[in-house]
């Protein structure tokens, strides 16, 4: 069963007096479960077509159905609490907020939820131990590793029980042995938990934990090659 | 959670929120004062009574009325009691030690001001003895004056030295009477003109006429009028409330630029709030960025930037107020002469509230709407 179901979208930007098409008729599904990496140079719309994904932007035209939800109809304030509820997020730089504790930040998402504080605390004791940080919850983001901080934005990422996870980047900030253990983790997501993660990433080796390879240049997706996966390694 | 987020961001650059801070509760402790100093201003004003008309030489206050109108006025309809006073101007012992002096005559002074509230005992020794004189408590307290003491004014209007006898210190009724007023024997004063400067006996300042019932002001004041009209002493009778505000009209440009000047302080601080509110959110865009990204609204994170504005805003203010207190006291004893009645009222304080809210509120719209309309991809700074 496809999770993500997208049909022929199209994404520009206006720089100036000039329209830039970043997404050029993007047709592409994902199975529940499925664990996919785009790849691509700069620049080539891969961010731009994880964030249609995670409906943190709208596509000019086509259509992006997540979860048999149509996001690409949603109002700004229908995405916002979609996203609450259907999406987890792991960025680069950990985007964890510098002044609550590891808990805190883990908690974050389910202050939009109706769930006692009894409850929130047994989600992010959960969460806590899926990524095995609970000695250190009270830690705030500048007393963490590297590692550690992106370990707590993933499980504030998962804490909500999302239907898909979409990171950025997010071994671009570690050092290698950090990088693996969040790959090990994101691969668990998928296998153990069922969730469906969408990567984008430089990082062939990174790359090469997904089931799926994707590969996007100049705004047009396609599977990718081995060759494209050595340009990637290159450039 | 939201509130511990909200103060912790508050205080996170703890510098830049101390020194904010300082500067909301400098600019909120100068309103207040400035206020009071406005209030005080009034004080002569708001603490007239409705029942209460003073009539005066039209010509001027200067100059003065015969005392034989006492009793034309007393025959007045609607007239209770009719008193009278002259403005004396001594100094005691230095022209710095300025207090207000009058000649009354007491009975009937005592029996129109309640307000000022005198022993039985005090009254009755003041009342008998020509040249006793009262002192209020702040008065009696400044110049260390006991009752039975001897007291000297140095004539100013009236030259020489005049010996009193203190028989009694008063206090106010209420926190709005002046208690550093001195009265004595308008016949004291008269005796001795008459054997000094015949000239000049026999008058008084002003009449002071409490009446029957305060909706009597106009008729009562038009009839007393009309009484002395196109004698050589022509009065004008007016309610004390209009006598007082005569003299702080005088004043009026001073007061207006003592408004502007309050205004401004609120206008300054106002623009150093928004100054830092704006920095702090621009810092924190990307912040603000992840929340959205997380599903929390435009509406949540401006009412989290409203709230760190007003938290900023309402402990400087609070500081501010509660420093009012001891600098409005500190105040009050270097130029009590001046103001006899100087304390914080709860208009000021409430105007300080106002205002420490305003520049929460006001220095948090930009930020705000900054806030609402990021984009998040914008805000996370990551696109393509």
């Amino acid at each position: 069963m496809n999770v993500i179901e997208i049909t022929d979208i199209v994404k520009s930007y206006r720089r100036g007096s000039q329209r830039i098409r970043v997404l050029e008729h993007i047709s592409l599904t994902i199975a529940n479960g499925e664990f996919l990496s785009l790849m691509g140079p700069s620049g080539s719309g891969k961010s731009t077509l994880l964030n249609l994904i995670a409906g943190l932007d709208q596509a000019d035209s086509g259509s992006i159905r997540i979860g048999g939800t149509e996001i690409s109809t949603l109002s700004e304030t229908g995405l916002a609490a979609w996203r609450a509820g259907r999406v987890g997020f792991i960025f680069q730089f950990y985007n964890l907020i510098p002044v609550l504790t590891a808990y805190e930040n883990i908690e974050l998402p389910l202050m939009l939820t109706s769930l006692s504080k009894k409850a929130r605390h047994a989600h992010v004791i959960t969460a806590l131990s899926l990524v095995s940080l609970q000695d250190r919850m009270d830690h705030y983001p500048r007393q963490l590793s590297g590692g550690q901080q992106q370990r707590v934005a993933i499980a504030r990422a998962v804490v909500t029980d999302p239907t898909i996870l979409v990171a950025d980047e997010p071994t671009g900030d570690l050092d290698r042995q950090s990088a693996e253990d969040v790959l090990e983790l994101m691969d668990q997501l998928c296998t153990q938990l069922g969730k469906t993660s969408v990567m984008v990433t430089h990082d062939p080796r990174a790359a090469s934990r997904a089931h799926t390879l994707k590969y996007l240049e100049k705004g047009v997706l396609s599977d990718a090659p081995q060759a494209a996966v050595s340009e990637c390694l290159q450039t | 959670m939201r509130l511990k987020l909200l103060f912790r961001n508050v205080f996170r650059h703890k510098l830049r929120a101390f020194l904010t801070i300082v500067g909301i509760c400098v600019a909120i402790l100068a309103f207040g004062m400035l206020r009071t100093v406005i209030s005080a201003w009034y004080a002569g004003v708001n603490a007239s009574s409705s029942s209460r008309l003073i009539t005066r030489n039209a010509t001027s206050l200067i100059f003065p009325l015969p005392i034989s109108y006492l009793e034309k006025i007393r025959g007045v309809n609607g007239v209770r009691e009719v008193s009278y006073s002259n403005w004396f101007g001594g100094i005691y012992i230095d022209a710095k030690n300025f207090f207000v002096n009058f000649a009354v005559e007491p009975r009937s002074y005592f029996d129109l001001y309640p307000e000022f509230v005198l022993p039985e005992a005090q009254a009755t020794a003041f009342f008998r003895d020509r040249k006793a004189c009262v002192a209020g408590q702040k008065l009696a307290k400044r110049f260390g004056w006991s009752v039975g003491d001897t007291i000297t004014l140095k004539g100013t209007i009236y030259p020489g030295n005049w010996d009193f006898v203190l028989q009694g210190i008063y206090h106010g009724k209420n926190a709005a009477t002046d208690e550093n007023q001195f009265f004595f024997h308008w016949s004291y004063l008269n005796e001795s003109l008459k054997k000094n400067d015949p000239r000049r006996a026999d008058q008084v300042g002003v009449y002071i006429i409490d009446l029957k019932h305060p909706d009597m002001a106009a008729n009562v004041s038009e009839a007393v009028d009309a009484l002395f009209r196109n004698s050589y002493a022509e009065t004008l009778t007016e309610t004390e409330k209009a006598f007082q505000m005569s003299f702080v009209s005088m004043t009026e440009a001073i007061l207006t630029v003592i408004q502007i000047v309050s205004c401004v302080i609120i206008a300054i601080i106002m623009a150093v709030v928004a100054n830092t509110m704006a920095m702090s959110v621009r810092e924190r865009m990307g912040e603000f960025a992840v929340f959205k990204t997380l599903g929390f609204g435009g509406g949540y994170l401006s009412m989290l930037i409203l709230g760190e504005s007003m938290a900023l805003s309402g402990i400087g203010g609070i500081l501010g107020i509660a420093l009012t207190f001891p600098a409005a006291r500190a105040f009050a004893e270097a130029v009590g002469q001046f103001f006899p009645i100087f304390h914080v009222s709860l208009d000021t304080i409430f105007m300080d509230i106002g205002a420490a809210m305003a520049v929460g509120a006001v220095a948090a719209m930009i930020p705000m709407w900054r806030v609402i309309h990021i984009r998040i991809a914008d805000g996370l700074g990551r696109t393509g």
